[in-house]
């Protein structure tokens, strides 16, 4: 057992999709929350594979989409400052700020560095005690136990020239506020797997019951998330909207009670701003009063830093499921991927990047500025 | 969110605060923090998301899990439909043919 | 502390990112072999140097000279390690060029090579690229003829950059560019791909490979000429260095207005090379090959170059791994595994490791 390839069996895709396609008898909206399995979905196409009843709303829960303007703002102003190694994970280097992004820092002579773990960022606060190092401490409740343990190590270590930018969001209050949004849509969720893992499914079942809608904990491999739409579909076809768990080989109903306490120790509950969408109650995590000098914000003053969001962007829509990319006035015309407005564009497997690229592919003829079609063509 | 991949545990650094071992991710090896999976034993398979051991994985359940897909291959086989069978487990009426509107194969 | 942020979005207040490519300055993506390089080149280089033989954006150029067609290339070598598990600055400084040569079809014959050293490098370090070099040159059968030293105060630069550049022969009869990719040539590629960028991968992120994983540089000239023996007729060859297949492959759509059709399943990426990308959550696809050629050859004679390629050391792993196609032009499009599609899109700049 490798937990990848036996995942990957074509011919077990097979099975689960004429399953999916024999148990549909109406179309349905699901939600996959998690940016990994939107990035799963593309990466092997299974969205056209699908039958057609079947459509999947790219869901919010990607860290980089989500992270707030104002947060990438603070970011940019930290990074550039004499003195300062700012670390962050690959994918936000390219996210826009207000006028430009962690790469144009850099280039302007900033110390920005990629790394892998927040313990990487540690180790660099370690060998540079003449440096303040800060790590860009973007994620979900995956992320969270591992940017609370650098913290727990830094002050454990007695290291007082590190600090993280926090920007912590949860996934319930999330999927809280798409099914209170009025033009709501989505009839089921995929939730994520690996959030699960760390966090259990305790938080699920009165969601579930509060707005009538099956919540799948539902993994990263094409197997996975067949499991987990056919799991969804069969719910909604037979009426109920249960909590049920498609990844039993790395969910426990109890998550990892180790790093929920971890978590819980360094982070407190808090409002959060999220990049398109606005503010979520409760939907964030922020350092306790007790970690408080390990905060970046603070450390470095830009807690006045407040951003507007260009109001042409429609991305808390789309990451909503509430229109589709090709809605949007701005798509394809004054927001592209080389240029985009809002992060659905930004990331590879954003919505809208996402129907950009197989706009192009299938209506070669129009080009940025053109017109654009109603409804993307299937896929050949 | 949260690029995770499975792994085995190889190596186990028990001096190491926090608990350190190596991943072998199909030959590729790299060290992670087990502080979060304490009991884990070389040679058990775990989920790595930047850097930190998330959790164990379950190998019965992963086989449960293929072995259920493989039940529902053999089930399509036997009755060209599952759905019947499905909705027969749930306990509901069939389902007839005239009111799918979906695709039948 | 902040309570509940007041809602940010206000239609009245509207400001734009500023787009990438109005950025005053340089950024690493510049560099990375993706949009960001290609632009670069088309806004900044080719209308100030404008001329027809740049204007064609091969990896060397061909021209005419006293009635012999020339091939010449030049390529700048800024590598960090400087050495990793398979070769170092000097193998990729000869084999980068040589290779850029050979994508025309030529035999190269003379390099030159440029040194840029920072002050306080030992010279141990210099004379061990020096000498990687000169094998590598005896290897490709090419002749260092000559070259430049520069000094740099310390700080101003990484160690050791070498720019080398090369000349040599097309031979009559032959015209390899992307230009001439057609609806129906079969696409093949000479072996696995993926392991340069992981070797120099490894060492940066400290990755450790259970089995061996190095760079597969290594001069193609000899490969080609193995080709050409077969049909002098083989419309495109491109060495996908930087950015990888998916952007030697876009770089050739886009330029002959054909679509590309690859088969995932046929793509030969070693495991070593599947699973470091599995957990940095890289593409193999777009990942640094140094020693590796995709060919577009008419249908007719793809099976004979294959068999060819296939008989020579630098094209044992050769797999034919898709087709150019009419449809969707400038586009390169994946069949997946599982039955599906997906775009392979031209990289903006270089990758980047991601969590999401």
């Amino acid at each position: 057992m490798k937990y990848i390839d036996e995942f990957n069996d074509p011919d077990l895709a097979r099975v689960l999709l004429d399953e999916i396609r024999a148990v549909t008898t109406r179309p349905w909206a699901l939600m996959e929350v998690c940016g990994g399995q939107t990035h799963s979905i593309i990466r092997h196409g299974i969205d056209q594979l699908l039958p057609e009843e079947i459509e999947l709303i790219h869901g919010p829960g990607c860290p980089v989409c989500v992270t707030p303007l104002d947060v990438i703002d603070k970011a940019l102003e930290i990074a550039a400052r004499p003195g300062v190694i700012f670390c962050s994970f690959g994918d936000m280097l390219r996210v826009p700020g207000t006028d430009r992004d962690l790469f144009r820092v850099k280039g302007e002579g900033g110390d920005v560095r990629v790394v892998y773990s927040p313990l990487d960022a540690l180790e660099l606060a370690r060998r540079n005690p003449d440096r303040e190092v800060v790590f860009f401490a973007i994620g979900f409740e995956t992320t969270a136990p591992a940017n609370a343990m650098a913290v727990h190590q830094a002050r454990r270590l007695g290291l007082t020239n590190f600090s993280l930018l926090v920007s912590h969001v949860r996934v319930p209050p999330a999927i809280e506020a798409i099914m209170t949004a009025p033009a709501c849509r989505v009839q089921g969720f995929l939730a994520a797997g690996h959030v699960c893992s760390v966090m259990g499914t305790a938080e699920y079942p009165e969601l579930a019951e509060r707005f009538g809608v099956p919540i799948v904990a539902t993994g990263f491999e094409p197997l996975d998330i067949l499991e987990g739409i056919r799991r969804a579909v069969r719910q909604l076809e037979l009426g109920e909207h249960r909590v049920e768990n498609a990844y039993p080989r790395a969910v426990r109903e109890e998550g990892n009670p180790a790093a929920v306490r971890m978590i819980e120790e360094v982070f407190e509950v808090t409002d959060r701003n999220w990049r398109g969408i606005g503010p979520i109650p409760r939907s964030g995590w922020r350092l306790t009063e007790a970690f408080r000098d390990y905060d970046a914000e603070h450390r470095f003053d830009v807690t006045g830093i407040r951003t507007e969001e260009p109001a042409e962007c429609r991305s808390g829509e789309v990451l909503q499921g509430l229109i589709k990319p090709t809605e949007c006035p701005a798509f394809g015309t004054t927001c592209t991927p080389r240029t985009p407005l809002g992060a659905t564009m930004v990331s590879s497997e954003g919505a809208c990047a996402a129907y950009y690229l197989y706009r192009r592919m299938n209506a070669p003829a129009v080009q940025a500025g053109g017109a654009v079609p109603e409804e993307m063509n299937p896929v050949v | 969110m949260c690029l995770a991949v499975p792994g085995k545990v190889v190596a186990i650094d028990s001096t190491a605060d926090p608990l350190t071992g190596m991943i072998d991710f199909g030959g590729v090896q790299k060290q992670a923090c087990l502080d979060y999976v304490r009991d884990v034993k070389v040679g058990e398979y775990v989920i790595v998301h930047v850097g930190f051991a998330l959790q164990r994985l379950d190998e019965e359940s992963a086989l449960a899990s293929l072995k259920l897909f493989e039940e529902l291959g053999l089930l399509e086989e036997e009755f060209g439909d599952a759905w019947e069978q499905a909705a027969r487990d749930a306990g509901v009426a069939a389902v007839t043919e005239e009111t799918r509107g979906g695709e039948v194969r | 502390m902040s309570e509940l942020a007041e809602p940010t979005v206000d239609p009245a207040d509207w400001t734009c990112p500023a787009p990438l490519r109005d950025q005053p300055v340089v950024v690493m993506g510049h560099g990375g072999g993706g949009a960001l390089s290609a632009e670069l080149i088309e806004q900044v280089f080719a209308p100030a140097y404008g001329n027809a033989t740049l204007a064609a954006l091969t990896d060397s150029a061909v021209l005419d000279l006293g009635g012999a067609r020339l091939a010449f290339s030049t390529d700048s070598y800024v590598v960090r390690p400087l050495f990793f598990p398979g070769g170092g600055l000097g193998d990729l400084a000869v084999n980068g060029t040589v290779n850029d040569l050979a994508m025309s079809g030529a035999r190269p014959a003379y390099l030159s090579a440029a040194f840029v050293l920072e002050e306080g490098v030992e010279l141990a370090v210099v004379e061990k690229v020096a000498r990687a070099m000169g094998a590598a040159a005896e290897a490709a059968g090419v002749v260092v003829a000559t070259g430049d030293t520069k000094v740099v105060e310390s700080g101003h630069g990484d160690g050791v950059y070498v720019t080398t550049s090369g000349v040599g022969l097309v031979p009559a009869g032959v015209d390899i560019r992307p230009q001439r990719a057609r609806p129906g040539d079969v696409v093949i590629v000479s072996g696995p791909i993926g392991l340069h960028g992981v070797a120099v991968m490894s060492v940066r992120e400290g990755l450790e490979f259970g089995v061996e994983i190095a760079s597969d540089t290594a001069p193609l000239a000899d490969l080609v000429a193995a080709m050409l023996a077969v049909t002098p007729d083989i419309h495109v060859l491109r060495d996908p260095t930087r950015g990888g297949l998916g952007a030697s492959l876009n770089e050739i759509a886009r330029a002959s207005g054909t679509g590309v059709r690859l088969s995932e399943r046929s793509i030969p990426v070693p495991d070593a090379v599947a699973n470091a990308c599995g957990f940095l959550g890289l593409d193999p696809l777009y990942v640094a090959n140094e020693g590796r050629l995709v060919a577009f050859v008419p249908p007719s004679a793809a099976e004979e170059v294959l068999a060819a390629m296939r008989a020579h050391p630098q094209g044992s792993g050769a797999a034919v791994i898709g087709e150019c196609v009419a449809e969707h032009p400038g586009m390169v499009v994946v069949a997946t595994g599982l039955g599906g599609t997906r775009v392979v899109d031209l990289p903006l700049g270089e990758q980047l490791p991601r969590i999401c």
